[in-house]
């Protein structure tokens, strides 16, 4: 144990603050930014950023939300179908119905929290894996969103027609030049969910029930309650990243988005949140994402598309996880 | 009687805290079956692993078949010869009998395993044995008694010159036990040398040709079965000796309220009619061998696990409990046995663990008062002595009795007043476990009231003021403290219904 305090007191003020793993994820943050920029002078451009900030909202969104079922131990698959099928619905509302974009907007959060709370219950009441679950969810929302849609592509406003004020919530044009003001939204949202992550009796709880559920059962805490908590924030944030989607690409492809889950999860766990649960950070998270839209955003510059993309992100990722189990083998002995 | 196949002589080992074994001798004869009796923790258990290579012995030798050995893994034990047929069962509930039987070690036909020869081969094992099961069925479609029988043929299908049955009959109906008697007596005919490690007294007669007893990592003497009476081993089993004062009469003055009152409880198999009542500032022994059904016994009382019927009245008033979470809120708290499984969030901080069972009573609105947080975890670190460098340490890094002052300081802090105590000892060095009885003394004067479950008897004669004893799940016995000793408490524990 001397040892140990030793070791704590050489730690820097830097990783201390943020942690270790949050400080290598900056590096490599640092470093990807650094490599694209010199191989490739079409990625110095500020367009890129614009790019870049597109791709991030949505999955940044919802890797904000399903940090907190990681969280709990448990994980939530459904996000990524599940904003193409919310948003889906959303554009019904709009373009079929007539509907104000705002109330698509109600439209699409509700969706969104319905399958959030959905989840939670059946995991947390039935006591079934959130894995098994939230993938059954994922192709059942799937599934809704072509039969909703009727298999037509969904549609929000664009750019000049009505209500596409909706557009101007993640960036404005000032005199020609596109500004991302969502990552004002984004940076607010990140510390409002550290916050509750850190601060709130509800992220206390779902902590808790990642470290260990059942000594939190049994110190007379409705373990039930907060598990579905926890699936509540993932479905809002699903519900966010929809409208973040619909609002920044405006055409929506009924039956797609199977994989964008994957991506938020992976930022999660590059950012540091424990699979086996109990430990993370919203800041994290956002680095982790930071990671991966940047490999997204960056690779096809350097020449490497998509199947490329794929498999660097897999590296990454065991990296990342490799990191989590030293930390964790560290701790254990 | 047979010739000494096995000696085991001079056998030491020490866990941290505990010396498990001091200097054990032991012979097993070809053609006998050995009784190895003892308390929970006597070392019978470490003794029969050191010999089957499961744990490295410190010092001492072993001797088999005149050549000193040494096992590194069980693997190697089993390949000389020796197997141990294990309390809880290691079969694989989805393969079939012959599959399990020789598992590992497959007959082949080329690439492939040869299943006809396999089924043969096991057919032939059940024949010797006189079994009737059929090699082909699913183990997990067998009853635990035939599975056990499984876990024999494949013992002998190693060749084995000794085998150690590990408290086989818990788990068994009558018939069952039967039957696995007699498939022991034909063991013994073959010169088998046979180990039989049983809390049964009744069975110990049946089956056993000489008893080894043992105390506290002792061997305290070897006999035959048929000179010595029931009355003598256990006698032996808990040594007249008296380790640490008993005390001498209860505490509790005799109009103290009654503050739980438990009216037939039950609860599957292990919970049946139990009845009892709890009184102010008195500390309730719930004695009995592993098995018994105390633990099963407050985990419903508790609402951990559900329960069929029972009345539960808390200060006169009759409550409902169906989760640990209604419990609280009447006032009760379980410290479990197992600290870190159901007790503690290991990797997190001793201030976090302190406030999770009234976190509502630390927080401003949706907020945790973080101050008021740290002052109350600080607070009870100091009184109750426990040794940390800070309250931001994680528990995992404490020892287990500081660990055990961090649950009890968690319950504290929520205002339990009926507190239930599961083996509070447990894997507690002496003198944190001195601080922890010295801490129970000082709850009931200050008005709580304590129901602890422990298994070691020195403990229960030591602390209670009463104290119940069970047995597969009812309560055989009631004894006043100034009447209980070792030996009745032992009595009501063995007394099978």
């Amino acid at each position: 144990m001397g040892n140990d305090k030793k070791a704590q007191k050489r730690k820097s003020s830097l990783t201390r603050t943020f942690g270790t793993q949050e400080v290598i994820v900056v590096g490599v943050i640092v470093i990807l930014f650094l490599f694209f920029s010199l191989a490739s002078q079409s990625f110095r451009r500020y367009t890129t950023v614009v790019t870049l900030c597109n791709y991030m909202y949505y999955i940044l969104l919802m890797a904000i939300g399903v940090t907190f079922p990681l969280i709990t131990a448990g994980v939530d698959l459904s996000i990524g179908t599940g904003i193409i099928c919310y948003s889906i619905v959303g554009s019904y509302v709009i373009s079929q119905m007539h509907m104000p974009v705002g109330v698509g907007m109600v439209v699409t959060m509700a969706l969104a929290l319905l399958f959030g709370f959905l989840n939670g219950i059946i995991i947390a009441k039935l006591d079934l894996p959130p894995f098994i679950v939230t993938l059954c969810t994922m192709m059942i929302v799937r599934g809704l969103g072509s039969i909703l849609a009727g298999g037509l592509s969904g549609v929000w406003p664009m750019a000049g027609s009505p209500g596409s004020w909706c557009r101007s919530i993640f960036k404005i044009n000032a005199g020609g030049k596109i500004i991302p003001i969502g990552m004002i939204w984004m940076i607010l949202l990140i510390v409002i969910m550290s916050f509750v992550l850190r601060k709130t009796r509800t992220g206390r709880y779902i902590i808790a029930i990642g470290s260990n559920k059942e000594a939190l059962r049994l110190s007379g805490v409705n373990v039930v309650k907060w598990q579905v908590a926890a699936y509540l924030i993932s479905g809002f944030f699903a519900g966010l990243a929809a409208i973040a989607y619909a609002c920044t690409f405006s055409n929506i492809t009924p039956g797609t988005g199977a994989g964008l889950e994957l991506d938020a999860i992976g930022g999660a766990i590059i950012g540091g949140t424990s699979m086996t649960g109990g430990s993370g950070s919203i800041f994290g998270t956002f680095l982790g994402v930071l990671v991966i839209s940047l490999l997204k955003t960056g690779l096809p510059y350097v020449g490497l598309q998509a199947n490329w993309q794929q498999i660097i992100t897999g590296l990454v990722l065991i990296g990342a996880v490799t990191m989590d189990m030293t930390k964790r083998h560290k701790a254990a002995g | 009687m047979g010739d000494i196949i096995l000696t085991m002589k001079g056998i030491d080992k020490t866990f941290p805290g505990v010396h498990a074994l001091d200097h054990v001798d032991l012979e097993i004869r070809r053609g006998e079956v050995l009784a190895l009796v003892g308390e929970n923790g006597a070392g019978k258990s470490t003794l029969m692993k050191v010999l089957t290579g499961i744990y490295k012995k410190d010092s001492g030798t072993i001797t088999y078949e005149g050549h000193p050995v040494e096992f590194n893994n069980p693997r190697e034990a089993q390949d000389a010869g020796i197997v141990i047929v294990h309390q809880e069962l290691n079969m694989i509930g989805h393969l079939t009998v012959a599959q399990n039987i020789f598992i590992g070690r497959e007959p082949r036909n080329g690439p492939f395993i040869d299943d006809a020869k396999m089924n043969a081969d096991a057919e032939k094992l059940f024949q010797e044995l006189n079994i009737e099961i059929d090699p082909k069925e699913t183990m997990s479609r067998l009853t635990v008694g035939r599975q056990q029988m499984c876990e024999i043929a494949k013992a002998i299908s190693h060749r084995a010159k000794i085998i150690v049955f590990d408290e086989p009959s818990a788990a068994l109906t009558d018939a069952e036990i039967a039957q696995l008697f007699k498939i022991i007596r034909d063991l013994r005919k073959k010169q088998l040398g046979i180990v039989y490690i049983s809390h049964r007294m009744d069975e110990i007669n049946q089956i056993t040709d000489r008893v080894t007893v043992m105390r506290d990592g002792h061997n305290v003497g070897t006999m035959l079965t048929s000179k010595s009476s029931k009355e003598d081993i256990i006698n032996r089993m808990v040594g007249r000796v008296i380790y640490e004062n008993p005390k001498a009469q209860s505490n509790v003055k005799p109009d103290a309220p009654t503050v739980l009152k438990v009216e037939h409880l039950n609860a599957g198999r292990m919970v049946q009619d139990v009845s009892f009542e709890l009184h102010k500032g008195e500390i309730l022994g719930f004695a009995g061998l592993m098995g018994a059904g105390r633990t099963e016994t407050a985990r419903a009382l508790f609402g951990a696990d559900p329960k069929q019927s029972g009345e539960i009245t808390i200060n006169g008033k009759k409550v409902d409990i169906r989760s640990p979470e209604q419990a609280v809120r009447a006032g009760l708290s379980y410290l479990s046995e197992d600290r870190k499984r159901f007790g503690l969030m290991l990797k997190k901080s001793i201030a976090e663990n302190s406030t999770i069972t009234c976190l509502p009573k630390y927080c401003r609105g949706p907020f945790i008062d973080k101050h008021r947080e740290r002052e109350v975890s600080r607070k009870y670190v100091e009184e109750l002595k426990t040794k940390t460098p800070s309250i931001d340490q994680m528990v995992i890094n404490l020892s287990g009795g500081n660990q055990q002052k961090v649950i009890i300081g968690k319950w504290l802090i929520g205002d339990a007043d009926i507190m239930i105590f599961d083996e509070p000892t447990r894997g507690i060095d002496v003198g944190a476990k001195q601080e922890i009885y010295e801490l129970m003394n000082r709850l009931v004067s200050q008005g709580k009231s304590i129901i602890m479950i422990s298994s070691e008897l020195t403990e229960i004669l030591r602390m209670s003021d009463r104290i119940l004893v069970m047995c597969e799940g009812r309560i055989t016995g009631e004894l006043d403290i100034k009447d209980a000793t070792q030996t009745k408490i032992m009595y009501f524990a063995t007394q099978r219904a």
